[in-house]
């Protein structure tokens, strides 16, 4: 331990960090635009300049390792100075039109702004001129909101190994762009929203799709159903003051109801649907010596990943549709028939944790006779956003249940926004269908938490079973290639795109630290640990659907309804 | 990494190019682009990609390093390159009302080639020829001491030349 000098009061180091870690450890805060968790400093944006006295000059905190006995001024008039400035130097190539931003709020750009006392606009002169890029369905990229600071590149590139844009051009003309400036759309870019999770201003937001989906609620001709996925529950209250983890499954679905959705569905039905099939795929495959090992496929923006970088794996991909998608498809038909209503007069709506959803629902794969099986997909952000245009006060909803038939779930489902959620949930199922009994606790410790790679060695049947969990696709990336080199141990892989799973997708509440993410996950653990069903074939409604219109799991209605197959993509990687 | 598959094959000499750089790191990037360049004339899609695959480097990336040289170009040469000097003294000398006119008269920003394929614009810093400012340089043939008029009607004839070969 080392001991530092800030602000004129002593305070423990830890040797060999850097001084801004030490300084956000005891609680003083030094802001920054650039700065990310668990990478590498870049120093790019000089936000974090302090004075250490014997310096000459301002030093980077963010790069600056601590010394035994140094002493620091965070918020000296010449270090205050200095952020001003560069705030004020930003803004003279900024549109400045916060009135119309959708990140009005949440943006570090704007917060900065107003705590440094910006008040005028002190250097003006020409501005680049940029255009939008709204080629994508998931994601938009505004360059002139663009400050250049490089945390998009880099989560693309080191979190999630797809490395689909980078620096172009030089000086004053820099941009964030794809190879050959081409449109996000054409890129490998897999659609995950990382980049808008750390993106510190307006230039990078969803996709948004709210206005089809007010316009379907007001078309008296549409039945308006929707869906909402396992981890939106547990981080929608954020958006409404509620603390990290507030479980206010109740108060959504009363809230959709009053948005004007005809039903209101829970995916976390679909996840037990999913898990009751792909369960039954793993052992089918254990069983026949299929192509090992199976890799889940409910997180779209790994499936294009393995598209473009993976394609002679792709057999490796579960075929089963994600959950989304195989409520999609049971809405369209199974639903649609017992209502007695035709496909085209559903218009079908999903409420995700994902900007790759909307990607995902737009895929051709996911449309019978050209009609798709969700017509939209509405990020949680965008739900909070159209709660509130709707005057609705969240907290004060009285909770009401989902419909039927698609409503009810088991924990099983819920644990899907987890990273390990699928796996877990897929265990029990399928020691279930390969012994006729209940996994013992129904629960594997091993590949809870946030790890991006978890692994477990299961005994089922005296058949050793090797599962691996990772979330973050540059884990996914290593786990392939140990698997390429020839590791045969792994029986059933389990990928989230995102960092910790879909509680931290892309389409999530912004600013969210690492804490508020934890207690996300804790709040679907809590969940699984004290409902009565907590396993997928428990759950009632799902046997109801296979004896009333499915059949089987793996049967010929599920082989058309519920499975699919992805083929490789051409794409500049 | 970087590949486009489902292209057609390789055009030889670029994997003639890599050959030569057998177990080569992210530092050989740029003089492998420049090798190419100057074999191919400009900087394909399939380069980048064969090139970025050579070295494990995403397009994205070398894309952004090429980006930030002006020497790199990523459309073939038209049949006429122009080499417009924008050194000092051709500065001094009025190069930019020089630009501006190949600009305008061609439609063309520097790095571009136009449709037809018969110019392609590049801006150089100094091409050593001072004392002829300003000056500009078509397929290696120098142009002296220009003018928005001279250089419009150096096009024209250009394009003449054209006209009358068909």
């Amino acid at each position: 331990m080392l001991t530092i000098e800030v602000n004129n009061r002593k305070i423990e180091a830890k040797s060999g960090e850097m001084l801004l870690d030490t300084l956000k450890r005891n609680g003083i805060t030094v802001p920054t635009l650039c700065n990310m968790e668990n990478l590498f400093p870049t120093g790019a944006c000089r936000m974090c300049v302090v004075e250490v006295e014997g310096e000459r000059a301002l030093v980077p905190s963010c790069a600056y390792p601590v010394r035994d006995g140094m002493k620091v001024q965070t918020h000296s008039p010449r270090a205050l100075r200095a952020r001003k400035t560069i705030i004020e130097l930003l803004l003279a190539n900024h549109p400045d039109d916060c009135l119309y931003c959708v990140r009005s709020g949440h943006c570090d750009l704007q917060g900065l702004a107003n705590e440094l006392g910006v008040r005028e606009r002190r250097y003006s002169g020409g501005k680049n001129e940029y255009h939008v890029d709204s080629s994508n369905p998931s994601i938009v990229r505004d360059p002139a909101k663009c400050i250049l600071c490089g945390k998009c590149v880099r989560v693309c590139e080191e979190v999630q190994g797809v490395a689909a844009i980078d620096f172009v051009g030089r000086g004053s003309k820099t941009m964030v762009g794809t190879a050959f400036s081409e449109g996000l759309n054409v890129s490998s870019c897999i659609n995950c929203g990382q980049c808008i999770m750390v993106c510190p201003t307006g230039a990078l937001r969803e996709q948004s799709y709210i206005k089809e989906v007010l316009n379907a609620i007001a078309d008296p001709e549409k039945l308006v159903v929707v869906q909402h996925a396992p981890s939106v529950s547990v981080t929608l209250g954020e958006e409404f003051g509620l603390k990290p983890g507030a479980d206010v499954d109740g108060m959504l679905v009363a809230a959709l109801r009053r948005l004007g959705f005809d039903r209101v569905f829970d995916t976390s039905f679909s996840a037990d649907l999913t898990i009751m099939e792909e369960a039954s795929e793993l052992a089918h495959r254990i069983r026949t010596g299929g192509k090992l090992p199976m890799m889940t496929s409910c997180s779209p923006g790994w499936i294009k990943f393995v598209e473009e970088f993976y394609p002679e794996m792709l057999d490796n991909l579960s075929t089963c549709k994600s959950p989304q998608q195989m409520m999609g498809a049971v809405i369209k038909s199974f639903f649609a028939e017992r209502e007695g209503i035709a496909p085209d007069k559903i218009f079908s709506v999903s409420i995700m944790p994902c900007v790759a959803k909307k990607f995902e629902a737009g895929r051709p794969e996911h449309s019978r006779n050209g009609i798709p099986d969700i017509d939209a997909v509405l990020t949680t952000r965008e739900l909070a956003r159209v709660i509130r245009m709707r005057g609705m006060d969240l907290q004060s909803l009285t909770p009401e249940h989902a419909d039927t038939p698609f409503g009810e779930r088991s924990t099983a489902g819920k644990i899907f926004g987890a990273s390990g959620g699928v796996m877990e949930a897929a265990i029990r199922t399928a020691y279930h269908l390969l012994t006729g009994d209940e996994l013992p606790g129904l629960k594997v410790e091993a590949i809870r938490g946030f790890d991006g790679r978890k692994e477990a060695k299961l005994e089922i049947n005296g058949t050793p079973i090797g599962v691996a969990v990772v979330s973050g696709l540059q884990n996914a990336r290593q786990l392939l290639e140990e698997i390429r080199n020839g590791r045969d141990d792994i029986h059933f892989i389990e990928v989230m795109t995102c960092p910790g799973g879909c509680i931290a997708g892309g389409g999530q509440p912004l600013n969210a630290n690492p804490d508020a993410i934890r207690a996300r996950m804790q709040a679907l653990y809590t969940i699984d640990r004290d409902e009565p069903v907590r396993t997928s074939h428990g759950n009632p409604s799902i046997q109801r659907l296979y004896a009333e219109f499915l059949g089987e799991p793996l049967g010929e209605t599920s082989h058309h309804l519920l499975h699919t197959h992805y083929a490789k993509r051409v794409v500049m990687v | 990494m970087s590949t486009i598959t489902g292209q057609p094959a390789v055009q030889p000499d670029i994997q003639a190019i890599l050959d030569r750089y057998t177990d080569a790191g992210r530092d050989a990037l740029i003089p492998l682009l420049q090798e190419v360049q100057e074999t191919h004339g400009y900087l394909s899609r399939e380069a980048i990609a064969r090139i970025g695959e050579h070295l494990h480097l995403p397009a994205s990336k070398i894309y952004g390093v090429a980006t930030f040289y002006n020497q790199f170009r990523f459309l073939p040469l038209g049949r006429y390159h122009i080499q417009v000097c924008r050194g000092t003294a051709c500065h001094v000398k009025g190069s930019l009302g020089v630009l501006d006119a190949v600009r305008q008269d061609l439609g063309l920003e520097p790095g571009k080639t136009t449709r037809d394929g018969l110019f392609s614009l590049e801006v150089v810093a100094c091409i050593g020829a001072c004392g002829l400012a300003p000056v500009i340089c078509i397929n290696g043939e120098f142009h002296a001491n220009l003018t928005p008029q001279k250089v419009r009607r150096i096009l024209d004839e250009l394009r003449e030349e054209v006209e009358n070969e068909e």
